[in-house]
């Protein structure tokens, strides 16, 4: 199994220096470290933005796609084959702005595959335009009397849809963001993990100060129970002096591999499709 | 008389047009008749004024005609709505009491049918008692209404069963006792083992035998036949149908199951393609093989949702943005319809390109029985490196410049190696570049490299009798059936044909030498745009003569068509 520095790949990275995106791809590749998998059954799925280049700097498979539809790619190459550990690197304005009916239906699907969720509150690609994220108030070139949007409560709404592994990680954590995502692919079924990540170009507001300054970890408290959905529901929806770490929500849930028998079967790329046998499915139309 | 027949069954939606019809082809097959059956439906479940148009005969048929010889009406809205399309001794069955008819006329056959079918038991078994008068007018026993009434009520209560065949028979006596013209019975066929099938069938018959494992849509009229039977085979073959959140999902959904290494399609209709398009132009750049289905419907917009046109050519033909190779079949019959999706994945995977396979709802829902298939011809060939052969790959590169812009494809966790595929521009590695001389050598390889090894594979023109003609008409997609009949009708002159099977690549090479000499071009169009005579000038240089279009929502019929060309002398 690979060591950190095997994963590491030649291609330059293109962020920001002191980007939060640093922190969550040396907890990426701790957390593939640790998974006792071989990066060759490894696929990375990625949509457009800061985020989606984080598999580029991994040395595993990687299919970037275009803005906003790294789910659905996702979802078909695990149907393709269920063998294979599938993970997204996504960002706000790419799963919950521009591929928002993705991430709903998706949870309703519950394939069994890992969403990492970059939080910046800021569209970093396009240059400081408010995300879907964004606090209410905060002034944008593109925005210049402040946002007036609410910002999307992203954990809310995946508890809600019926996400069964909801979890908040932060960019600078990288010990606790490499365990969430371990849990999250450990989990079997969609599990969502949004990391808050400082962008230092465009978003003068939350940045590292703030953010460190206010995140506290929830499962350090034994009495926090996550598979209380009330309690999860009410844990999802605390942001201002404290936000809330760690996994939000947890429970089991039938899986769409389960549900529709394919985990049973071998994956569908290994079927043997040279000579398939019509004849007998003509005798209907005869 | 040409021994043939054409019917109308009519009435409005929820009175069971589809079950009769359904029953009426499988008695006429079985009776040994060739036909070619189409449903023309609103898109409503109850009301409105559905009919089904059936053409029988004892040789095949391709196309539907004009003129009605018998129309049977189950309501009264439909006696008006279809009575000018009664041929010159044609008759509508009709019941006036139920109508509240008084009105004579010399092709109203009335018929008690709702008084009959109450006595039986219910209104419903109208449709049964119509058959089996119908079946009698034609000349077909009575044991093949019997047999096939049987297999089609199978699932429902023996009761049922006995009641539908009562009530046939209680048409039939009715026929024979009051109907005594031989007027309408014809010479039967040999077409009693021939498939009964659409090719909206033929397509996923085609797919499943080409080895499509995964299937993502929305429905949409006309393509949802294909999803629904797909979805029926879907245990049997090990088939993943996946009914997706929208078209966008859909085909990214495909992408991701081919990049996984399995074979993949979609379907939809232009709407739902017009929301695939950065999926096309994904699956150009990432270099992912899959088979796009496109069942056209009059647009803009919602358009006709249930109707027929084949405005999407210029579409298809563009589509996506950006420039990479593209292959787009249009096939004209069932047969070619089943062969051309087989060679759809073929090529797709060998070329590592999107394929569109250009469908309308004429083509698409119409019945006609066929010759069985030629398994023979099912030739699955991969084009991807093997499980087996995967072990001894090294420094692999996903995009490897080769002669013919063609990379070996490997398969995630069968090589060692990381597969990284993008949407941005990319290296031979398939990471993101901005450098120009990549660039250039990047979409020579998607583009102008495939383009060229695709015209050596192009699925030729079909031609008949166009050396010497006076006339040569040209087609593409569902025409093909209404054009090969006007060719063989018309005597007066020597009338060419020539159909495309495929429109992308063109075929320009073979069209310039068919049409060499050419005294009279006319391009046939289910559209208003005339887009396959522009596309014809624009990859030839040669201008038709005329562009026959048509654009109502409703197919050519034989009729139409040899009157307008016999017009053009």
């Amino acid at each position: 199994m690979p060591e950190v520095k095997d994963l590491k790949t030649n291609d330059e990275i293109a962020w920001c220096p002191g980007c939060g995106n640093f922190g969550i791809l040396s907890a990426m590749k701790k957390t593939i470290a640790r998974l006792d998998r071989n990066p060759k059954d490894i696929v990375f799925v990625s949509g457009i933005g800061q985020a989606a280049k984080l598999p580029h700097y991994i040395k595993c498979n990687c299919f970037n796609g275009l803005h906003g539809r790294a789910l659905p790619v996702a979802a078909a190459v695990k149907m393709a084959n269920h063998t294979l550990t599938v993970l997204v690197s996504t960002g706000d304005g790419d799963c919950y702005g521009e591929g928002g009916n993705h991430f709903i239906h998706n949870i309703r699907r519950n394939i069994d595959i890992t969403v990492v969720v970059h939080i910046n509150q800021v569209y970093g690609l396009t240059k400081g335009q408010a995300s879907p994220t964004t606090d209410l108030g905060y002034e944008t070139k593109l925005q210049p009397e402040g946002v007036i949007l609410e910002p999307l409560h992203s954990l809310e709404m995946a508890i809600a849809v019926g996400a069964g592994f909801v979890a908040r990680g932060y960019a600078l954590d990288l010990e606790h963001l490499s365990w969430l995502i371990l849990e999250g692919i450990r989990y079997k079924g969609f599990a969502v993990i949004d990391v808050l990540q400082p962008c230092v170009t465009f978003n003068k507001k939350n940045t590292f100060d703030w953010y460190s300054k206010r995140v506290y970890k929830i499962n350090d408290d034994s009495s926090y129970n996550p598979q209380d959905k009330i309690a999860a529901f009410q844990k999802a929806s605390e942001w201002g002096d404290r936000i809330p770490i760690g996994i939000v929500y947890k429970t089991e849930k039938e899986t769409y591999e389960e549900r529709s028998g394919i985990n049973k079967r071998p994956p569908l790329a290994e079927e043997q499709i040279e000579n398939i046998d019509i004849r007998e499915v003509l005798k209907e139309f005869m | 008389m040409n021994n043939e027949l054409t019917l109308k069954i009519t009435g409005e939606a929820g009175q069971g047009i589809l079950t009769i019809g359904s029953v009426l082809c499988k008695i006429f097959k079985n009776a040994g008749f060739y036909l070619f059956a189409n449903n023309d439906y609103m898109s409503r479940i109850r009301g409105g004024n559905n009919f089904l148009q059936l053409r029988i005969s004892d040789r095949p048929l391709y196309t539907l005609r004009r003129d009605i010889d018998i129309t049977v009406a189950l309501d009264s809205k439909s006696v008006n709505m279809h009575k000018e399309d009664v041929s010159r001794d044609g008759v509508i069955i009709l019941d006036k009491k139920n109508f509240n008819i008084s009105e004579e006329s010399g092709m109203f056959l009335d018929i008690p049918m709702y008084g009959m079918a109450k006595e039986i038991g219910n209104e419903l078994f109208v449709n049964s008692i119509a058959c089996g008068f119908l079946i009698e007018m034609i000349g077909i026993e009575f044991r093949h209404v019997d047999e096939i009434l049987r297999a089609a009520f199978s699932d429902k209560k023996e009761d049922i069963i006995k009641k539908n065949i009562d009530a046939a028979q209680a048409g039939y006596d009715f026929a024979k006792d009051n109907f005594k013209r031989d007027t309408f019975k014809i010479k039967k066929g040999n077409a009693k083992d021939t498939l009964l099938i659409t090719a909206n069938d033929a397509i996923v018959l085609g797919a499943i035998a080409a080895g499509c494992k995964f299937y993502s849509a929305y429905p949409m009229s006309p393509s949802t036949g294909i999803m629904d039977l797909m979805a029926h085979y879907a245990k049997k073959f090990h088939i993943v149908v996946e009914q997706a959140e929208d078209e966008i999902a859909a085909i990214n959904m495909a992408i991701g199951a081919s990049y996984a290494g399995v074979r993949s399609m979609t379907g939809t209709s232009g709407g739902g393609f017009s929301l695939m398009v950065e999926g096309l132009s994904l699956a150009g750049m990432t270099e992912t093989p899959i088979v796009i289905y496109d069942g056209q419907r009059p647009g803009p917009a919602t358009g006709f949702p249930t109707r027929t046109e084949q405005g999407d050519l210029a579409f298809l033909l563009s589509a996506g943005h950006g420039e990479f190779a593209r292959v787009i079949f249009s096939p004209g019959t069932i047969e070619e319809a089943f062969y051309l999706t087989i060679k759809a994945f073929n090529i797709a995977e060998k070329f590592q390109i999107p394929v569109f396979i250009m469908s309308d709802q004429h083509l698409a829902d119409s019945y006609r029985n066929i010759k069985m298939f030629d398994l023979n011809k099912v030739k699955v060939q991969r084009y991807i490196i093997s499980k087996e052969d995967s072990g001894g790959i090294k420094d692999y590169k996903r995009y490897q410049f080769t002669e013919s812009g063609i990379s070996p494809r490997a398969i995630p966790s069968w090589i060692n190696d990381p597969i990284y595929a993008d949407s941005d521009e990319h290296t031979e590695e398939g990471h993101i570049t901005e450098d120009a001389g990549i660039r250039t050598m990047m979409v020579e390889k998607r583009f102008s490299r495939k383009m060229a090894g695709l015209s050596k594979e192009i699925e030729k023109p079909k031609a008949f009798d166009v050396k010497g003609a006076d006339c040569i008409l040209i087609g593409f997609g569902s025409t093909y059936g209404v054009l090969k009949e006007a060719k063989e009708s018309i005597k007066s002159r020597n009338i060419g044909f020539i159909h495309l099977p495929q429109v992308w690549p063109f075929p320009a090479t073979e069209i310039i030498e068919l049409l060499q000499g050419a005294k009279k071009i006319i391009v046939v169009e289910n559209n208003a745009g005339a887009q396959l005579t522009r596309l014809l000038r624009q990859e030839t240089g040669i201008k038709a003569d005329k562009s026959l279009l048509k654009f109502d929502g409703r197919p050519f019929n034989l009729d139409f068509l040899i009157q307008h060309i016999e017009q053009e002398k």
